[in-house]
């Protein structure tokens, strides 16, 4: 061991500034550790100054003590000082060096989406569950009763050729693959209590062939009211809001005297639409019309008392006009490109 | 139906230059909707021209050809060489056909015009001379098939001067509209019909053509026959649904008419813009009047029949000659035309061969009748014979009409054929009269939306030809006699909100009740594929149709035969059933993705299959028969001989679910990736699946999860056996799903009872356990956690290990598990406890040994 040092102000001033100078000189928290270690631990000046103390006379300790005191807080706050600065700037280096290529990262995620046709389809549906009408089903091989008869097509007229139905075999059986979605109409009818206010989506099926613009197996909605006093004003209300609510306020529609068996009268309904791609124009998307008396009273429901309308329209046909899709086939390929497009929002 | 337009403007006001598409505006909005417009696509100059004079120059290819001077303006300069192209009278003009005679007067098409093709004619050199013009053919201008040489207006009857616009001569400047006619307007499949819609339309003025088409020359048939009247009878011994077959037959004689004369060039013209081809002047007469009326004709060679005519129904085995040339047997439903040969006509639907008129007849016997629309629709399509006349005979023909058009016919036979025609002629007319219909006022308001006033209804009703009488309460309607479509009150409004306009409809949108929005299954149904789609699948549609071998393969979990519905007219016969499994769609999905480049695929589809049970038979023999409610028996009875076609959701999985890229290794799917499906359904449907090893032989003997939901098996998932995969073309690993998505959500309980959550901390405690290979690790866990009790928060499996330290035919399961206490902090000695009762359950029920 070396003398016994003497607390001196210049001793304890020497003291200080080496240890100041050292801390200052420190580059990183393990070269402040260092320095930490020699200037503030057990065998350091001060320590030892400040193991003088005790032999110090009475008389001296408190002015003494002071110095001393005073001059191992000044190191210690010098040294706090120092590290938060070391320990941000090597925060900062670690973010540094931490830095990546946002747009070169690996994603261990794959988009998915849903069809287009199922969006638009639930897109509809929340339309009319919005004005309060709920959402009917029925099955897709469905008995000839429900797809034509009930809908007061007659076993000879003309329209029920005209349909291009699949029968299911044996044709005896009365089993057809539904040919729209209206026998959801009479399946209604039956299991609801009047008023009716329901909207049956689904697929549908005739025996067209698979090209650009036709499809054998493809998607309707159906609308069907029920309740009294309806008028084809209300039909025509529903419609306006309907093709507003899809493809914006300037849509708007227009009806056109047709012939459906299930309805008296009937309309084409065509709607326009300023942004449509060959400029603004009408363009035929459905059917429609006052429910037929002979179909009401099918269901049970007394013509006297009540009156209905109906439409029905294609999903297809409007992701076409909506969405610009130039060739149906497209819908049924499962080309996942052509999903993808739309993600999950049409 | 094709409507020219000079045709149209007969009987309708039609202001004069009115376009067809003015003329289509007009008629859709009285519900004929527009489908095309057809002209002659002719252009001038064309003229009549007259052949001066012609030499015949053989020429090197075998053809001879003749080199012909044309007059084809009344005077100008001749110069017989054919060089000078300022506008000569005569011509020099090339023309390979030599069925022509100097003299005959020709269609000269001149340079500048242009044919149907487009074929543009231009002077050119040909065969050594410069022609200019050509001689042109009935086919080239498009007014027939005729090619067998050129035009000879001679035998169109016409000899107009030189020079004459041909255009306007042969009626090629006529342009004709293409509407739809609805099942319910078969009137409107005549100029007639069309011509009082157009009136409607457009407010001109309609002229009946059945009302003035009996001029005084050819009286019109009287009910009864006069003396020397042709004979008729119907004898219909089996009406269909209570109808007699005919229930009006009107004939009219013309006798020495001259079959050969030419058609007038204006019938041709008309007849062809209406897309029926000239034939000879007998024929084309018979359909112009069909045209013009809607009642379809039929015309027999009078001297060809043999004794009267009898209608009747056909017998058992009887079979006939058509106009075609086949030969067909009959059926007893079938209304036949008879003499005393036997049958000479499909009624309604084609005439035979043997009494047909010929270019030799000189008598015809014009029919014109009216058939029962059910009959008609009936024998044609049973036949598969649709013609001009089924077609107005399905969707119904004036009853009221015959008459006037036998007349019409005869009076054009002896204008355009020569002959003379017999008076009278024979008439039965059994037709009942219609019924009136009640309309109580207010009644169309009610029902279209719009106030209408009574005279607005009663003058739209008398518009359309409607007899109306005023009542007390409303009005009483005749509907007209060519409107069998208007039976009753609805059908009426319809006519009245048509002829105002349905433009005056107002909108008004109805309030509906308080709905209650989506049904559970269908908000289920709908976040299941969001989940799907959100997790990264994208969602396919397939087409249902399905071939014997993938309902066997992938509809019968055990390889027993199944059933399935079965098409009876697929559009491809390989196909004819319809699917039990997704799997197939959405294998053919991948296999075309990866046709296209497309590798990664994770694709789903929820959608029905159709699983009959075996040994069932669907449907009903019968339907119910009214305009009535069934009765609940019977509705059970349609109800339970439909099919089950439950909603399944399926998943298919193939190559990476994450691709190689920098710094991320590969991840190829496998079934690990069809659990996490089943499991994001699980979460999408709050069904908490179990897994048990299962077996399906479409799938991977060792990599199938037979999935569970309260005890009851709902899908499968694993990997598609990899013979199976290879087989559709993709890679030996293929991971798949099918869930009964209709099950999954009749078995679960939406209700969730929430438990406290507790905030004491926990104790974490791991556990191994040595035990038979053959034990699945689930029933492992199942013991431990029914061992440890309540305290045991979570349990997990995060290793099984076997090899080096483990015996033969062992493994080591090792779970974490995690313990804690609703009212206290655990002790470790707590927890050891609760985790070594667990361990002991394992070893009581497994054998289960702790390791270490």
């Amino acid at each position: 061991m070396s003398e016994p040092l003497e607390i001196t102000e210049h001793a304890v001033a020497a003291a200080v500034d080496a240890a100041l100078a050292a801390i200052a000189s420190a580059a990183d928290s393990a070269a402040l550790k260092t320095v930490r270690a020699e200037h503030t631990g057990e065998r350091s000046t001060l320590a030892q100054l400040n193991a003088q103390l005790r032999n110090v006379p009475n008389d001296q300790k408190a002015a003494l003590g002071k110095l001393v005191g005073g001059a191992r807080g000044r190191v210690n706050q010098a040294f706090a000082a120092r590290e938060a600065e070391i320990l941000e700037a090597e925060a900062a280096a670690q973010l540094e060096a931490e830095t990546v290529d946002v747009t070169a990262l690996p994603s261990r995620y794959r988009p998915g989406s849903r069809h287009p046709l199922t969006l638009l389809q639930d897109r509809v549906s929340d339309v009319f569950t919005g004005m309060g009408w709920e959402i009917a089903e029925g099955p897709e091989v469905e008995s000839e009763w429900f797809n034509f008869d009930a809908l007061n097509f007659d076993a000879d007229h003309p329209a029920r050729a005209m349909q291009d139905t699949f029968f299911v075999d044996p044709p005896e059986s009365h089993l057809v693959l539904r040919t729209h979605t209206s026998p959801v109409q009479v399946r209604s009818m039956l299991e609801r209590e009047v008023p009716i206010y329901v909207l049956a989506p689904g697929r549908v099926y005739r025996t067209d062939e698979f090209d650009a613009t036709h499809l054998p197996v493809f998607m309707q909605f159906e609308g069907l009211a029920v309740d009294r006093g309806l008028t084809m004003a209300h039909l025509k209300g529903t419609l306006d809001h309907f093709v507003k609510s899809i493809f914006g306020d300037e849509a708007k529609v227009r009806l056109r005297p047709s012939f459906f068996p299930f309805t008296e009268p009937s309309a084409e309904l065509d709607f326009w639409h300023p942004t449509f791609k060959d400029g603004a124009r009408w363009i035929e998307w459905g059917g429609c019309g006052m429910v037929h008396p002979n179909v009401l009273k099918a269901a049970g429901i007394d013509p006297e008392v009540y009156t209905g309308f109906a439409f029905g329209m294609g999903i297809e046909r409007g992701l076409m006009l909506r969405n610009d899709v130039q060739d149906m086939r497209e819908m049924v390929e499962g080309d996942i490109r052509f999903s993808q497009q739309f993600g999950m929002v049409v | 139906m094709r409507v020219p337009l000079s045709w149209l403007a007969e009987y309708v006001e039609l202001v004069p230059g009115t376009t067809p598409e003015e003329v289509h505006a007009a008629l859709v909005e009285v519900g004929l909707e527009e489908e095309d417009v057809h002209t002659f696509e002719v252009q001038g100059p064309i003229v009549v021209g007259e052949v001066l004079e012609f030499v015949e120059e053989p020429q090197s290819n075998g053809k001879t050809i003749r080199w012909c001077q044309v007059r084809v303006a009344p005077d100008g300069p001749s110069t017989g060489s054919g060089t000078d192209v300022e506008g000569p009278a005569v011509r020099g003009i090339v023309c390979g056909a030599r069925n022509f005679f100097p003299g005959d007067k020709v269609v000269v098409t001149l340079p500048g015009a242009v044919l149907p093709g487009p074929f543009p004619i231009a002077a050119r050199k040909t065969y050594g001379h410069v022609s200019d013009g050509m001689i042109a053919s009935a086919r080239e201008l498009g007014l027939g098939d005729d090619h067998e040489g050129i035009l000879r207006l001679a035998t169109l009857g016409i000899d107009a001067p030189v020079g004459t616009d041909a255009i306007a001569l042969l009626g090629l400047d006529d342009a004709a509209v293409e509407i739809n006619v609805t099942p319910d307007r078969g009137y409107a499949f005549s100029i007639r019909g069309v011509a009082r819609e157009y009136a409607h339309a457009t407010g001109g003025r309609f002229r009946d053509p059945v009302e003035q088409s009996s001029p005084a020359a050819v009286p019109e048939p009287v009910e009864g026959a006069t003396a020397d009247a042709f004979p008729v009878e119907v004898r219909d011994e089996a009406p269909i649904r209570g109808r007699v077959g005919s229930s009006v037959f009107a004939t009219r004689i013309v006798r020495g008419v001259d079959p050969k004369r030419p058609t007038p060039a204006w019938m041709v013209a008309r007849l062809k813009l209406a897309g029926i081809r000239s034939i000879s002047v007998l024929v084309d007469i018979t359909n112009y009047v069909m045209l013009e009326l809607g009642q379809p004709i039929h015309g027999y060679d009078l001297d060809r029949l043999r004794g009267g005519i009898v209608v009747r129904r056909a017998t058992p085995g009887e079979t006939m000659e058509t106009l075609d040339g086949k030969v067909r047997t009959l059926h007893p439903e079938d209304l036949l035309i008879t003499d005393d040969r036997g049958p000479i006509g499909l009624a309604g639907v084609m005439g035979g061969a043997e009494t047909e008129m010929s270019d030799a007849t000189t008598n015809v016997l014009i029919e014109a009748a009216n058939f029962d629309p059910v009959s008609i629709a009936r024998t044609a399509r049973r036949h598969k014979l649709p013609s001009e006349a089924s077609k107005r005979y399905e969707r119904g023909v004036d009853p009221q009409i015959a008459a006037a058009a036998a007349t019409r016919v005869a009076q054009l036979m002896v204008d355009l054929a020569g002959g003379t025609a017999d008076v009278g002629g024979s008439l039965i007319h059994e037709a009942a009269g219609r019924e009136s219909i009640e309309l109580p006022s207010g009644y169309v308001s009610e029902l279209i939306g719009v106030e209408y006033t009574d005279d607005e209804v009663h003058d739209a009703l008398a518009e359309i030809g409607g007899i109306i009488t005023a009542t007390e309460t409303g009005f009483e309607v005749v509907p007209p006699s060519w409107r069998p479509d208007l039976t009753g009150r609805a059908d009426l409004a319809e006519e009245v909100a048509r002829i105002a306009g349905y433009h005056r409809i107002p909108s008004v949108l109805p309030v509906a009740p308080p709905g209650r929005g989506l049904t559970r299954s269908q908000r289920v149904r709908r976040r299941v594929a969001d989940t799907l789609a959100a997790a990264g699948a994208t969602e396919v549609l397939s087409f249902p149709f399905s071939t014997e071998a993938e309902n066997g393969t992938y509809g019968s979990a055990d390889g027993e035969p199944v059933a399935s519905v079965r098409l009876a007219n697929a559009l491809d016969a390989s196909t004819a059933l319809l699917r039990r499994s997704l799997l197939p769609g959405l294998i053919g999905a991948a296999r075309r993705n990866r046709s296209r480049g497309l590798n990664d695929l994770s694709l789903f589809e929820v959608g029905l299959v159709f699983l009959p049970e075996t040994g069932r038979t669907y449907g009903t023999p019968g339907l119910p028969i009214g305009d009535a409610r069934p009765s609940d028996d019977e509705l059970a009875e349609l109800q339970a001989g439909i099919p089950p076609q439950p909603r399944h959701v399926g998943v298919l999985l193939v190559g990476d679910v994450v691709t190689k890229q920098s710094g991320q290794p590969a991840v190829p799917a496998g079934i690990v990736d069809a659990l996490d499906a089943v499991r994001q359904i699980g979460l999408a449907t709050g069904a908490e699946f179990e897994f048990v090893q299962g077996s399906h032989q479409a799938m991977h003997p060792g990599r199938t999860a037979e999935l569970r939901l309260m005890g009851r098996p709902v899908g499968y998932a694993g990997e598609l056996l990899p013979a199976l995969a290879e087989e559709a073309d993709l890679p030996r690993v293929v991971a798949v799903v099918e869930l009964d998505l209709d099950a999954v959500i009749e078995l679960t309980d939406p209700a969730v009872e929430a438990r406290a959550i507790g905030t004491y901390p926990a104790a974490t405690q791991d556990l191994s356990l040595l035990v038979d290979r053959a034990v699945p690790a689930a029933s492992v866990a199942a013991a431990v956690r029914e061992g440890a009790g309540e305290l045991l928060e979570d349990l997990h499996l995060v290793d099984d290990y076997r090899g080096q330290g483990i015996p033969e035919g062992s493994k080591s399961l090792t779970f974490a598990l995690r313990f804690r206490a609703a009212d206290r902090t655990l002790t470790a000695a707590e927890a050891s406890e609760a985790k070594l009762a667990g361990a002991g359950v394992a070893a009581e029920r497994f054998g289960a040994k702790i390791r270490d």
